[in-house]
Formats: C-alpha cells, sequence, structure tokens
C-alpha cells in the first residue's frame, strides 16, 4: 500500500524556515488552506499576513526582496498570477528577486471550478523571462520544495500539493534534473505532478499489453534540461506523449513539442491535458476522467502513438492502482 | 553635497532645465516640472540622507537588463548613494517624471549635464519612462501604483533589519486610482510600517486630462487617513510647509504628505494648453517660439536657442 503523507508542506516549510531567518512566510488570507497556520501561530515574527491584497502582496515581496529577505508567498497557484501579473512582472521577475511563489491547488486539484483552478500557469510562468519553475508530484518532492525554491538566485513558481500526498519517490529535488521512472523502448511518457501518478497507475497492465515504457517525471519546467529530453526520445522507437494537469498550450507538452520541433525530431508526439478548455467544479477523480487527464486518458494517447490497442480497460487500471505506485520506490533505482 | 544651493534655486533650476529641454526637443513633460520642480528640491537637497553617488556621473549607456546572463548589472540606485543601513532610499513612482528627476539630479550635482542629452536616444540608460537602470531610479515604477508597495517592503525589511535609514516615495495623484495604492496603505498601517514616508503631487492632472474629468477621487486626505496613514496637505510650492509637514509625527502609521500642486506653477503660458498638460508638443513653429519667449522670460533666462526645424 502506498504511503499517504498528511500535510507534508506544513512540517517541511516549518523545518525550513526556522533554520533560515532571511525566510519570510507571506499570507494572503489563504493560510490554513496552504498549511502555514501551525507556522503562523508558532513563529509569528516570521510570519505576515498581507490580507486579500495580493497586487501589493506583491510588490511588497519586491521590496523585501530587496532588503535581502527571501519571502515565501503562499496562495492558490492562480492568486499568485492572474490578479497581481503586472506586480509579478514589474516588482519580482524583472528584477530578479528571490521571491518563492508557492501556488497551491495546481490544475484541477481543486474543486473550486475556474477561479481556483490554475489551469494555465505553467504556460503564463515559461514565458516570463527570469523564472524558474518547480512542480511537486509526491509528498517527497513537496518535502524537499522549500530547499529546491530557495536554492535558486531569482523568483521561483512552484506547484505545490496539499493534504493528503502519496509518497512516490525516495530522493528530494535535484533542481534541473528529472527523474527517470522506467527505462522502456517503445514510447516516452512524460508527466508532472498529479500526472505522474496516473501514469504509474497504467505501469503494469502496459507491461502486460507487451508495450515497453520509458517514463520520465518532470519536477523542474524551468531551466530545462534539454539534451537529456532528446537522449531519452532518442531511445524509444515509436514516439513521446505527454500527460500533465494543465493546458496542453504552453506547458509540459509544448515545452516537450518545442525542443523537438527546434531539434528536427521527427518523432509522433501526442499531448494529453486540459485541451483549450476551462475545467469546472468537482472532485479530482471526477475531472481528471471527464477532461482526460487520467491513467486511462493516457493509455489512449499511447494507442495512438503505437497505432494498436492495448486491450488496456478501467478495469486493469483500477486494479493495478495500489501495487502499480507502490512499486515506483522501487523504480526510483532505476 | 547637501545645502550647496537654497532648495529654491534648485527648483528654479529644475524648471528651466525641463523647459531648455523642451523647447530644444520640441516637446516634453515640462508641467511635472511646474508641479513637482520644489518637491524633487525638498527630496534631493535636504529632506532625505542620501550618501555620495556611486555611480559616474556621466551615465553609462543601458547595459543589459537583469538576467542570469548579466551578472554586471546595476540599478540606477546608485546616484541616490549607496545602499547602506543609515541612508535613505527614494523611488520616484511616475516613472514619467523621470526627466524632471534627472533635472533635479542635475541641479544637486548628482549627474553631468551631459546625462540629460543622452535623454531618450537609442542605446542610453537615461531614458524617457524612468527604467530600474535609470540614473536615480531604484526599482520598475513605471507600471503605476506598485512604488508604495514596494517601499513599503523595503521599509518593513528595513526595519527588520535595525537599519536607520527611511524609505520615501515620490508619488503622483493619479496612482490613487489604482487599487493597489490603497492596498498598500493599508498594508502599512496594519504592519505599523513607520520609517515608510511618501510626498505626492496632487497636480489634478493626469494623461487624459484633468482628474475630475476621467475618475473623480474625491477627498483623497480623508480616504489616507481612513486607510491608516497620517496625512497632511500642504501647498506644493511652500517650501516651509513641506519642511513642517516632514516633522508630522507618524509613529506606527506611514507618513503621506499631500502637495497641491499647480501644473503650470512657473510657466503661466501653459495655462492655454489646460487641461491637456500631460506632455507638452507645440502645434507650430510659432506657438513653439511664442512659448520659447514667454516662459523664458518668466524663468528669467533668455530664449533657448532652437535649431531649424
Amino acid at each position: 500500500m502506498v504511503e499517504m503523507v498528511n500535510r507534508p508542506y506544513a512540517s517541511a516549510f516549518e523545518a525550513y524556515a526556522v533554520k533560515h531567518p532571511d525566510v519570510l512566510c507571506l499570507s494572503a488570507d489563504l493560510t490554513s488552506s496552504c498549511e502555514i497556520d501551525g507556522f503562523r501561530d508558532r513563529h509569528p515574527d516570521q510570519f505576515l499576513s498581507l490580507g486579500m491584497a495580493e497586487q501589493n502582496m506583491m510588490s511588497f515581496a519586491g521590496g523585501l526582496g530587496l532588503a535581502g529577505y527571501r519571502p515565501f508567498l503562499h496562495s492558490f497557484g492562480v492568486f499568485l498570477y492572474r490578479r497581481p501579473y503586472d506586480q509579478l512582472m514589474a516588482s519580482v521577475a524583472y528584477p530578479r528577486r528571490k521571491v518563492r511563489l508557492m501556488g497551491f491547488l495546481p490544475g484541477i486539484t481543486t474543486p473550486g471550478g475556474m477561479t481556483h483552478q490554475a489551469i494555465e500557469d505553467v504556460a503564463v510562468m515559461r514565458s516570463i523571462p527570469n523564472m524558474s519553475i518547480l512542480e511537486t508530484g509526491d509528498a517527497t518532492e513537496v518535502e524537499s520544495i522549500c530547499e529546491a525554491a530557495d536554492s535558486i538566485d531569482g523568483p521561483v513558481y512552484c506547484r505545490v500539493l496539499r493534504g493528503s500526498v502519496p509518497r512516490l519517490f525516495d530522493s528530494p529535488i535535484k533542481v534541473g534534473e528529472m527523474r527517470e521512472l522506467s527505462a522502456g523502448a517503445d514510447v516516452l511518457v512524460v508527466t508532472s505532478g498529479i500526472a505522474t501518478e496516473e501514469a504509474l497507475r497504467a505501469r503494469d497492465a502496459l507491461s502486460k499489453a507487451g508495450v515497453s515504457i520509458r517514463h520520465l517525471h518532470i519536477h523542474t519546467i524551468k531551466p530545462f534540461n534539454e539534451q537529456a529530453l532528446l537522449d531519452h526520445i532518442g531511445s524509444v522507437s515509436k514516439g513521446v506523449v505527454v500527460l500533465e494537469n494543465h493546458v496542453i498550450t504552453g506547458g509540459v507538452g509544448s515545452l516537450v513539442a518545442e525542443i523537438m520541433a527546434d531539434n528536427g525530431v521527427g518523432k509522433p508526439l501526442v499531448r494529453l491535458g486540459l485541451n483549450d478548455t476551462y475545467a469546472h467544479g468537482g472532485s479530482r477523480g471526477y475531472l481528471m476522467k471527464h477532461y482526460g487527464l487520467d491513467a486511462g486518458a493516457l493509455v489512449r494517447g499511447i494507442e495512438r502513438i503505437i497505432g494498436a490497442s492495448t486491450g488496456i480497460d478501467e478495469e486493469a487500471l483500477a486494479s493495478a492502482r495500489v501495487e502499480a505506485v507502490h512499486s515506483a520506490v522501487k523504480a526510483e533505482a532505476l | 553635497m547637501r545645502n550647496k544651493r537654497s532648495t529654491e534655486d534648485v527648483a528654479m533650476g529644475i524648471r528651466r532645465r525641463v523647459f531648455e529641454h523642451s523647447m530644444r526637443n520640441n516637446g516634453g513633460y515640462l508641467s511635472q516640472a511646474c508641479s513637482a520642480a520644489e518637491q524633487l528640491a525638498f527630496l534631493y537637497n535636504e529632506a532625505l540622507n542620501l550618501g555620495e553617488p556611486t555611480l559616474p556621473a556621466v551615465p553609462r549607456p543601458f547595459a543589459g537588463v537583469p538576467s542570469a546572463d548579466n551578472p554586471d548589472y546595476v540599478t540606477g540606485a546608485g546616484y541616490n548613494g549607496p545602499f547602506e543601513p543609515q541612508y535613505d532610499r527614494l523611488f520616484i513612482a511616475p516613472a514619467h517624471y523621470a526627466l524632471v528627476a534627472y533635472a533635479t539630479l542635475i541641479e544637486t550635482g548628482r549627474m553631468d549635464a551631459e546625462g540629460l542629452e543622452m535623454f531618450n536616444k537609442d542605446g542610453s540608460s537615461v531614458e524617457m519612462i524612468g527604467a530600474e537602470h535609470s540614473p536615480g531610479m531604484e526599482v520598475h515604477n513605471g507600471t503605476l501604483g506598485i512604488g508604495l508597495s514596494t517601499g513599503a517592503g523595503l521599509a518593513f525589511g528595513r526595519k527588520r533589519r535595525g537599519d536607520t535609514g527611511q524609505v520615501c516615495v515620490f508619488m503622483s495623484d493619479g496612482e490613487v486610482q489604482e487599487g493597489q495604492t490603497w492596498e498598500a496603505v493599508q498594508a502599512a498601517a496594519h504592519h505599523g510600517i513607520d520609517n515608510l514616508w511618501a510626498l505626492m503631487d496632487v497636480n489634478d492632472q493626469q494623461c487624459d486630462g484633468a482628474m475630475d474629468s476621467v475618475m473623480e477621487v474625491r477627498d483623497i486626505a480623508t480616504k489616507f487617513r481612513a486607510f491608516g496613514a497620517v496625512c497632511v496637505e500642504i501647498d506644493a510650492h511652500d517650501l516651509d510647509a513641506m519642511r513642517q509637514a516632514r516633522q508630522e509625527p507618524h509613529e506606527g502609521q506611514p507618513l503621506i504628505i499631500l502637495a497641491r500642486s499647480s501644473p503650470t506653477q512657473g510657466m503661466s503660458f501653459l495655462q492655454k494648453r489646460f487641461p491637456r498638460l500631460h506632455y507638452v508638443r507645440f502645434k507650430s513653429e510659432d506657438e513653439r517660439a511664442e512659448m520659447n519667449v514667454a516662459i523664458a522670460t518668466e524663468l528669467g533666462i533668455d530664449p533657448i536657442e532652437l535649431e531649424a526645424h
């Protein structure tokens, strides 16, 4: 049974921040929602409540950066770039302030609907000069996100998972690298965030169906190790499938497409994610199935690449779930 | 380098210099010099504790934007002195006042007059809308409304470190139409940020014309007080009133000085252009010549020698 970790960010942030006095904890009225309520209560001197006023918070953070502090801004991802985009550009990204944007509820991980779902955040952030982007896909990555983000010489946006998070990996994020979860020869599967757990669900079924999968998990979206990706693409015979908790324009799928096009890689690519659509409010499982972000959608994408049916149905994926995720810990050693 | 000249004299120098530059360059931000000359002269010549400039008197050319590949990047803050705990910092929030701010740097001996010759020239750092790398500019403020928030963050950080230097934001009244200004005041008040003060040029003007015709902002002094600032209203051309306002106690709160100004102060001829004063261009050579004589006379100088156009 896969280990589920409860509120990994809460303890990880506290452990990191207390050791680094120049780290400040900023919140915009979503303190318990971002799991920093305990930190607020125990370390009030290192915590700043800035209220429901994200534009001010962003420029204020730029000023704190100028004073030599490294503010960690906590809010839902959407509120860290949609409303305060101008401030993000002028006060944070341009001057390369060491501001750490901790964006919770990435993509469809919230039932809050359009206003709460950061579905184009990676596209927006990728286009901002000086910006780095990290995304967490399991509890170990959430536990290591603070140190990873704070190692970056400039601003960084992080997609952070909250609540009960599965532990898939046993090593921390190493900024600039990617995780190779399997080393097959037919199809390269590239996933990030919660999409990785979905890909792992399909793993045994695909193996039984005789499809050899090479699987990469991406935690560092920018900067990106282009050559490593090209080497992996060169190691598969059929093509590439990307699955992400994001719109398919501008995210990891686009990143892979750009690298393939820039380098004249003539293999088929299937990008899976929200296809030029908003989502609506609902449970994560429902939304992933409804919008084609789940293991089943990935299998269909792989079938498009190999040009054949795998015979894998929903039942096979459901029964594969627990064990497949568990085996991902071992896959780490690959 | 402070107080070599009287602040009144510096203010007159700012108006003359901006006038001369605008005549030669067929237009400019003239009315901002009219309204803000005393304010910027006051800040640089007596109110702020600024160290000696750390950057060359003749500005270096544009040397690239901040990036990981540009390790030698510097902002224009060095013209306001070294970034040390005891010194004040100044943000020019309305970045389109850059011409007036550059003229102030020259009048207070922080930049050579040659610097203004580079104004708005391709490849120059002396940009028309003050950028972070422009002389005297410390952060990007071209997008109006972000200056006070940034100043509040810097002031909070400096106070936390125990720095004695204060943070001053020179603002313009158009910025009160932006919601962020009010977010900044409430945050500064909530966190007791009292090493922060602002001097606002209240000239009732904005790009489209008189503010009342564009968007009424009503009684901003009452609004600032309601949001938690100490607010003092003065005549922007009365330096003694400005000095007194700066002394207003504001423990636990930011201080905001509303300097009610005339956008044609010292250049009465510009009243003919009211209310379109944001950027003054000449409609004809005749008008340019007429303005040259009239304003030069009011400023007590000879008309500017103009090149034929």
